[in-house]
């Protein structure tokens, strides 16, 4: 490739990316500002709407609602999908084919309307503003995610192993928790990750079924920047992405040196 | 057979079918392996020979028949029940566990103490020359190791039977042979029943105490090596073990002498065969013996003109393929003091009627004709 060329297309990434980072990186200097508001670029440095997180109880409250969920989500959802994809895999393929469409159907369908789905009958079975209506709602939206991560370490899974593990004296759960669980560990994890980020993230279904006792964080954030601009939700946000960031990485470091083997 | 005082289990299988749906994939299979003995089943692709090795693991239920393991009916028990090993043609080693841990496993489900268990891993490893090796990973073995790894994870629980399915296939040439004479001495040390599953006939040959040939779903003919090649039972097994010539021909009988018509020529038998019959004629390479066209008229052996189409130099000798006036094509190998031939001579092709084995044309017992 020519100079010229190279130079106009190494300008493109550029632009692309700051066009995807944008948004991030405008947050990340608006949580120290030193003034009560959403100004960008900030006036002064401050340490306060960290402060403000951490010591108002209706921030540390909602985060604490926001893990429990997350974390019970995460690990119903991998137990359910893992074994929804297992099973999927060892069907005979045209009636699994729909089956697996059918369990996908939760990413598919617009959030609002299974938010409003999920409104009506929580109204009825008094599930508004409770930790098991959010855990199963956000399980459903999660389950997808694993299915999808587990179903890619199934599909190279080689079952001949299974077959191997049988005839040297397994039983069948035996065969499946020596072999082909710890083979398909990455796939489980990476759809655990998932979960936690879709339920931890989630915030159409949680406006519907929220209450003034149980807040989970976007949720929180939602009101509070509605309410007045609070510079708190900047903190929170950069602490999020942080978080996030972590999470993924090591995600990524596992999976690579799974890779290795 | 191998061993005197055998650990292995007898195998009974009378009257075995396996049947998909409307595809008979066994049909009615009868075999008795005796203890410590090497058999193997030996066919092409799609004639039932691993789905019988899989009735005996217990992967597949049989539809029908007998199935008995050590004098012990197995039908129904399951895969995990029957204490039998099994080498598959793809390692099937465990890849997130070592070497040594891949051994022990058979072991650690059986509830081995600790202590005992390393011991019988060291000495399984030690057998197939693998010990070095105990802290690996399969990935980090070549094929050749990690089907040794599989044959020590196989018989290290001292199963009385092991079945092993086309485990050399995935190898090449030399790696081969090699394992054929490893595999040899092993069943020589453990005295352990051995199903050896192959399409190999020349692995078969060098391995077995005796084979078993299938075809289409059931067995042609079972007996030693030498039997399946001197006095194949019938044109199946006489075109799958070895080269061979086959002629046909047209019978006519006149006085105790059959003569065969094949293409105009005539080649004669003693054997007695109805009048009209159409037999095949199946000659091994070495009972034929070729002489330039004309050159020597043998009263007691037949005689059948040719051209030599293809000769190959073996080294040890010289194999050619002569094109009848039939158009079928004769095999014959020769010695290096035999005289030697150009692709194109005009020769006669000499055999002894005596030698050549008489079949029917077919694969169907009730025509068999010896």
């Amino acid at each position: 490739m020519r100079l010229p060329a190279r130079i106009l297309l190494g300008l493109f990434c550029l632009l692309v990316a700051v066009w995807l980072i944008a948004p991030t990186i405008v947050v990340v200097p608006m949580s120290f500002n030193d003034k009560k508001s959403l100004a960008f670029p900030p006036s002064g440095f401050s340490w306060q709407w960290y402060q403000n997180f951490f010591s108002n109880p209706e921030w540390s409250s909602s985060l604490v609602s926001s893990l429990k969920v997350a974390v019970v989500t995460a690990v119903l959802a991998t137990i359910i999908g893992t074994s929804a994809a297992f099973g999927l895999d060892r069907m005979k393929s045209r009636v699994s084919g729909v089956l697996r469409a059918v369990l996908i159907t939760p990413m598919i369908v617009p959030g609002v309307v299974l938010a409003v789905g999920i409104y009506a009958v929580y109204l009825d079975t008094q599930l508004v503003g409770t930790l098991t209506g959010f855990v199963l709602a956000h399980t459903m939206l999660a389950v997808p995610f694993v299915i999808i991560a587990v179903s890619a370490s199934l599909e190279v899974f080689d079952k001949r192993l299974e077959t191997a593990a049988i005839s040297l004296g397994a039983s069948r759960l035996t065969a499946f928790r020596t072999v082909t669980l710890p083979l398909i560990a990455p796939g489980m994890l990476s759809g655990l990750l998932f979960a936690f980020v879709t339920s931890f993230d989630e915030i159409i279904v949680a406006l519907f079924i929220t209450s003034p006792y149980l807040k989970t964080l976007p949720v929180q954030i939602f009101s509070s920047i509605t309410r007045d601009a609070d510079p708190t939700v900047a903190a929170v946000g950069t602490l999020l992405f942080i978080a996030t960031s972590l999470v993924i990485g090591a995600g990524l470091l596992v999976g690579s040196r799974q890779r290795k083997r | 057979m191998a061993s005197s005082e055998s650990r292995g289990a007898t195998i009974d299988i009378r009257s075995v079918s396996k049947r998909y749906g409307g595809f008979t994939a066994l049909d009615d299979v009868s075999l008795h392996i005796e203890a410590g003995e090497f058999m193997t089943l030996l066919g092409p692709s799609g004639s039932g020979k691993t789905t019988t090795l899989n009735v005996i693991a217990g992967f597949t239920e049989l539809s029908s028949g007998v199935l008995e393991v050590g004098g012990r009916s197995v039908v129904g028990v399951p895969a995990h029940k029957r204490n039998i090993g099994v080498v598959f043609q793809h390692y099937a080693l465990f890849p997130h566990m070592t070497v040594g841990r891949n051994v022990a496993y058979p072991l650690a489900l059986r509830g081995v103490a600790r202590e005992h268990r390393e011991r019988r891993v060291q000495s399984a490893l030690d057998m197939v020359k693998m010990v070095d090796f105990s802290h690996r990973f399969p990935s980090e073995l070549s094929g050749g190791q990690q089907q040794r790894v599989a044959l020590a994870r196989a018989t290290v629980f001292d199963p009385p039977l092991l079945l092993m399915d086309e485990p050399l296939g995935a190898l090449d040439k030399k790696l081969r042979e090699w394992l054929q004479l490893e595999i040899k001495r092993i069943h020589r040390e453990l005295g352990t029943t051995f199903v050896y599953v192959t399409h190999d006939q020349e692995e078969a040959l060098v391995l077995s105490d005796r084979i078993a040939v299938f075809n289409q779903g059931r067995i042609e003919q079972i007996g030693t090596g030498r039997q399946l090649y001197d006095e194949p039972a019938t044109l199946f097994v006489g075109k799958f073990i070895g080269d061979s010539t086959v002629l046909r021909g047209t019978a006519r009988t006149s006085g105790d002498e059959t003569a065969i018509d094949i293409g105009g020529q005539k080649a004669v038998t003693r054997k007695r065969l109805p009048n009209g019959g159409t037999p095949v004629m199946l000659l091994r390479p070495e009972k034929l013996a070729l002489v330039r066209r004309g050159a020597r008229i043998s009263v007691d052996r037949n005689s059948l003109a040719g051209r030599v189409g293809e000769a190959i130099y073996l080294g040890s000798g010289s194999k050619y393929e002569v094109v009848l006036a039939d158009g079928s094509t004769a095999v014959v190998r020769s010695t290096l003091e035999d005289e030697a031939f150009q692709i194109g001579d005009e020769v006669d092709v000499l055999f002894a009627g005596s030698d050549a084995r008489l079949l029917a044309d077919d694969d169907k017992a009730d025509l068999t004709l010896t």
